[in-house]
């Protein structure tokens, strides 16, 4: 290929949801998709103002989502509770390790690299990093994959208290910790969703090709 | 041939036809921009025919059952997320019961819907629409991931009292498998090729392909 275009480059734009390739009239204001109906635009709207937002915000919210209980244990009047780790640790000691480990992915690690991934990802296409495209690229499809993993732990806790309800020998109740983990959860898969790849291959377009 | 532009990096190509089983890769990025499918609609709809009827015995029976001294309990989806309302968690019981519940069944009926109506000539426009409805819904459907967590919390429980896991387990169990397999097996550019366009005075031939190809 001697001369490759991107589609913003040839004034087209492809349409997000049905994939159709389209040339507006304008392209500050590209209108609908004739074909699905859906909003046309060259690169999703105010994706770094927004993917900014959502990744502080999680991120503010992933330190409750840690020290708070999320589940609290009560046998024969006296409570005990347990954080995300607290949880990891019981799994442990109760002699199931491979579940530990994966409970640990899942609820601590996954959160934590979407988290650092994202505000890479961020900072190299506000600084307009050239190299690595394509390894940026599949860390973002690898952000989009994995991230509905850490929701894990919300349905193991809600599946715990659901079912260990035997008052007043023993019952479990959920702690404040569920919430705020369950929103890390939501904010950083809408946060993977906001963030436009194609920013990534705008930087570098001319040293590319 | 078509030419797309790649939606992970924006670069045009054309795509040629391709066989079953065949993928074609963005050159840059190397994202999947096509696959060949035997029978896009009628393997899809069978399949999601069996989601539906899987999805309705997983909501309806028991996950597992739990007995200690004599006492009995057991728990279905919707009673866990109803168990975290009452227990003051209504935003955690929001969050479960959209991704446990409406998710996987909205995406599983949003498709079948499709299906049956991409049997019609032309495919009318509302079946496009119900398609962007069913992929919106797709990311949040956490089927396979609360298998996992009711595992967890099985041998969790298990530490502490007997426990045993019921029909819905085993449904879910199947369900897991099978809203990948829906999606695997669907190709949505079978329904965008045949459906009518929202726009009825834009001529398909026009904007199909606007001669760009590859320069040389």
């Amino acid at each position: 290929m001697a001369t490759a275009l991107t589609a913003a480059q040839a004034g087209l734009i492809g349409c997000e949801h049905c994939g159709l390739l389209v040339q507006p009239a304008s392209t500050a204001e590209p209108g609908h998709c004739p074909r699905c109906g859906s909003e046309l635009e060259s690169r999703r709207r105010r994706s770094i103002e927004r993917t900014w937002a959502l990744v502080i915000a999680a991120t503010i919210c992933y330190i409750p989502a840690n020290l708070l209980p999320v589940l609290g244990t009560t046998t024969l009047g006296s409570t005990e509770y347990d954080t995300i780790m607290g949880g990891v640790i019981f799994l442990y000691t109760s002699g199931s390790w491979p579940l530990a480990l994966i409970v640990l992915i899942a609820s601590v690690m996954v959160p934590l690299g979407k988290l650092v991934a994202l505000s890479y990802l961020l900072i190299s296409v506000q600084r307009r990093s050239p190299g690595g495209n394509r390894e940026r690229t599949r860390l973002y499809r690898m952000v989009e994959f994995i991230g509905r993993w850490s929701m894990l732990d919300v349905f193991v806790d809600t599946f715990t208290v659901a079912l260990v309800q035997l008052d007043p020998l023993m019952s479990v109740r959920p702690g404040a910790g569920v919430m705020f983990f369950a929103a890390v959860v939501v904010l950083t898969m809408i946060a993977a969703a906001t963030f436009d790849p194609r920013l990534i291959w705008d930087a570098g377009a001319e040293q590319e090709l | 041939m078509q030419t797309h532009a790649c939606p992970d990096c924006d670069l045009l190509q054309t795509i040629p036809n391709l066989p079953a089983g065949g993928k074609a890769s963005c050159v840059r990025c190397g994202h999947t921009l096509a696959t060949g499918t035997v029978e896009p609609i009628g393997r899809p709809l069978a399949l999601s025919i069996a989601a539906l009827l899987l999805l309705i015995i997983a909501n309806i029976d028991p996950l597992m059952d739990l007995s200690a001294v004599g006492r009995h309990a057991s728990t279905t989806i919707i009673g866990g997320a109803y168990q975290m309302w009452v227990d003051g968690e209504q935003a955690t019981a929001v969050v479960v019961g959209f991704c446990a519940v409406i998710a996987p069944a909205g995406y599983i009926l949003f498709m079948l819907t499709v299906l049956v109506g991409a049997g019609r000539t032309p495919v009318p426009a509302w079946v496009g629409e119900l398609l962007r409805w069913a992929d919106s819904m797709r990311p949040w459907s956490m089927v396979e991931v609360m298998m996992l967590g009711i595992l967890v919390a099985l041998i969790k429980i298990a530490e502490l009292a007997k426990v045993e896991p019921g029909i819905g387990m085993y449904a879910v169990g199947v369900l897991m498998l099978l809203i990948p397999a829906i999606e695997v097996s669907f190709d949505p550019d079978a329904i965008w090729q045949r459906v009518v366009w929202v726009e009825p005075k834009a001529s398909p031939e026009a904007a199909e392909d606007p001669h760009l190809g590859p320069s040389s």
